[in-house]
């Protein structure tokens, strides 16, 4: 099976600043891939080279074995609901399912009238009218009902209540589900991440900080608390992410695979929230102005 | 790809159907009658012997009208730069909603070719469509304005003709073309609006009268052909009439035995023309005044003076029309090129 999005040293620059910069990845079909970061981090960068709207300045990038919005087959093959879910407020609900039924040739009609019926979204009404959450799934029907095999959404939660927002997310896992659809989301929130992703993207400051199966992250980091030491003395296998020291003790978030036998240390295990955290605070954000989130992960 | 284009330019189409729909209603009312108080007009006066006056007063009384409509058929190309170009993809990129429609499974290059042919040609049929009405409306005044106002001098060259159509579509290209530099609907309407406009001043100014090499005639200044005097302290302004009754006067130079420039005539030749020199620092003579013209004109020619006259004659008015359109057309296609090259780098 193909990759669903392949990426090497992929980097993008805007005049001056580096929006993403050496950004490698190699994500499988079939996943539920979180992206997550801080606003402004780069993962709309990310996404919009993924989908073919934003040409890279470095590095390739691949989707689903193509070159973004190389023709219209590469167009098919992937769905996007863009960042605050736009559509054309003039045009009805059902002038909106008429454009994609227009546009693509793979249109799934029947799968796209059902989802409208059972949002109980009127079709005469004008998308300008729906409220947030309902233009979001009416952004959501037209990414699904195109049939595509990746379908990308940048956000699609972040202008959403809980009640719209738990909605939008339940309605993307059931299409997931029911279409063996490929999905990369991006959101700040991670609790809107856990719930329905398997893989996970934490991107900051430019640049990819993590990333894999959310199992396999949470299986391989480890919080150890001991006595104050210097970090030389860790074996090579534990990768530490965050240090935090006072004068007689050492908290470490570590990445290793192996166990960890040091008796000196007090091992407990990371939520995904913490493992998320603990990236994004660790090296490369001093030079930046911090978002409102302070590093909470290192200072338990 | 077309559902949607039409779906989005519904409304301004239907706008400018409507309104071109009642101009031309206006037009089939007083049309026909316009025309049949001509030949009937010009009918009494065959009989009569003498139609100027008569022509003269028919002239007079509708040219408000005439004028008006003529400059509908001038402002229309910048209505449709402004209403139909500058938003057509600037408007997308306001709204976001430009990441929907290029992520269905239509390329942007294509969104972008069906929306510039559509709408384009849209532009330019409105534009030959309503000259032709004003055309047809105004073709008895056209006829006797001769004299007054030959068709191929500006402001009547621009509304006459094919010329329209391709102002229509550089308006709209131009349009669409600053619309995706700025991304701002209203901006671009103003810069389009700006750069139009003087795209129009400056190509009757400059431009028009060097796209066929115009024609240069000397002559004799005769009681015939003067146009009139100019009277600049005590020497003397002269200006003459073009060969060509229906040609545009480029420009109007006097020039001594020599065969040089000179700005004025010597007060000598001011003595003979004008026999009473006003108090006036200025005035202008009009060739009705009586009494001067024959020891004037004698005084010019003995003196060896003449008029240099360049000109675009009459007939040239088709061939300037199609090489002014083709020019049009031409800047429209490289302005549609800018657009393809660019929107691929929009995001």
């Amino acid at each position: 099976m193909t990759a669903v999005l392949r990426t090497h040293e992929l980097g993008k620059r805007y005049r001056q600043r580096w929006a993403l910069t050496d950004c490698t990845l190699d994500i499988p079909a079939g996943r539920v891939v979180g992206l997550v970061g801080r606003n402004g981090a780069g993962k709309t960068t990310l996404l919009n080279m993924a989908v073919g709207q934003l040409e890279p300045t470095t590095g390739t990038i691949e989707v689903l074995g193509g070159r973004p919005a190389s023709g219209a087959a590469q167009l098919a093959k992937v769905g996007y609901v863009a960042q605050d879910t736009p559509t054309y407020s003039g045009l009805s609900v059902a002038e909106h399912l008429r454009l994609g039924a227009r546009l693509n040739p793979a249109w799934d009609d029947t799968l796209a009238q059902d989802r409208v019926g059972r949002l109980g979204l009127d079709p005469t009404q004008r998308a300008g009218k729906l409220s947030g959450g309902q233009r979001a799934q009416l952004a959501l029907t037209l990414g699904i009902a195109k049939r595509p095999q990746l379908l990308v959404l940048d956000e699609p939660v972040a202008a959403l209540d809980p009640i719209a927002r738990r909605e939008f997310l339940q309605a993307l896992m059931e299409a997931a589900a029911e279409q063996e659809l490929s999905v990369l989301l991006s959101s700040h929130l991670v609790a809107d991440l856990e719930r329905v992703c398997d893989y996970l993207i934490v991107i900051d400051a430019a640049r990819v900080r993590v990333a894999g199966e959310i199992e396999d992250l949470l299986a391989s980091h480890h919080r150890l608390t001991g006595p104050r030491r210097d970090l030389d003395t860790l074996p090579a296998d534990q990768h530490v992410v965050t240090a935090s020291h006072t004068d007689r003790q050492t908290t470490l978030v570590i990445r290793t695979n192996s166990t960890i036998h040091d008796p000196a240390w007090t091992v407990s295990e990371l939520d995904l929230e913490d493992l998320v955290l603990a990236y994004m605070s660790s090296q490369g954000t001093t030079d930046r102005n911090h978002s409102p989130r302070p590093s909470l992960a290192v200072q338990r | 790809m077309i559902w949607l284009t039409w779906r989005q330019f519904r409304a301004q189409a239907l706008v400018a159907v409507g309104a071109l729909a009642a101009f031309a209603a206006a037009l089939a009312v007083t049309g026909p009658r316009l025309a049949h108080s001509y030949s009937t007009g010009l009918a009494g006066c065959t009989t009569l012997g003498d139609c100027s006056r008569f022509t003269q007063r028919f002239f007079a009384d509708h040219q408000p009208l005439f004028l008006a409509l003529s400059s509908v058929v001038l402002f229309l190309p910048a209505l449709i730069g402004l209403f139909w170009g500058a938003p057509l993809v600037s408007r997308e990129l306001e709204a976001g909603t430009h990441r929907l429609a290029w992520t269905q499974t239509v390329t942007r290059t294509r969104w972008l070719a069906v929306k510039l042919t559509l709408v384009g040609l849209a532009a330019m049929a409105l534009a030959g469509l309503t000259t032709l009405a004003v055309s047809w409306w105004a073709s008895p005044l056209d006829r006797i304005s001769g004299g007054r106002i030959p068709r191929l001098t500006p402001p009547l060259f621009e509304t006459r003709g094919i010329v329209p159509i391709g102002y229509a579509a550089f308006a709209f290209a131009l349009g669409v073309t600053v619309g995706i530099l700025l991304r701002r609907t209203v901006a671009a309407m103003a810069v389009a609006l700006v750069a139009f406009i003087a795209v129009q001043i400056a190509v009757p100014l400059w431009v028009r009268e060097h796209l066929m090499p115009p024609t240069h005639a000397i002559t004799a200044v005769t009681a015939d052909n003067i146009d009139g005097f100019e009277l600049h302290q005590d020497s003397l302004v002269v200006s003459v009439d073009a060969p060509d009754p229906q040609g545009w006067l480029l420009s109007n130079r006097t020039i001594d035995a020599a065969g040089n420039v000179v700005a004025s005539l010597p007060a000598e030749v001011a003595a003979a023309c004008v026999p009473s020199p006003p108090t006036a620092q200025e005035i202008t003579e009009r060739k009705e005044a009586p009494g001067v013209k024959q020891q004037c004109f004698a005084a010019i020619s003995r003196l060896g003076y003449r008029q240099d006259v360049v000109y675009q004659p009459g007939s040239r008015f088709w061939p300037l029309q199609w090489i002014e359109t083709g020019l049009f057309g031409a800047v429209a296609l490289a302005l549609t090129a800018v657009c393809f090259r660019r929107i691929r780098r929009v995001s």
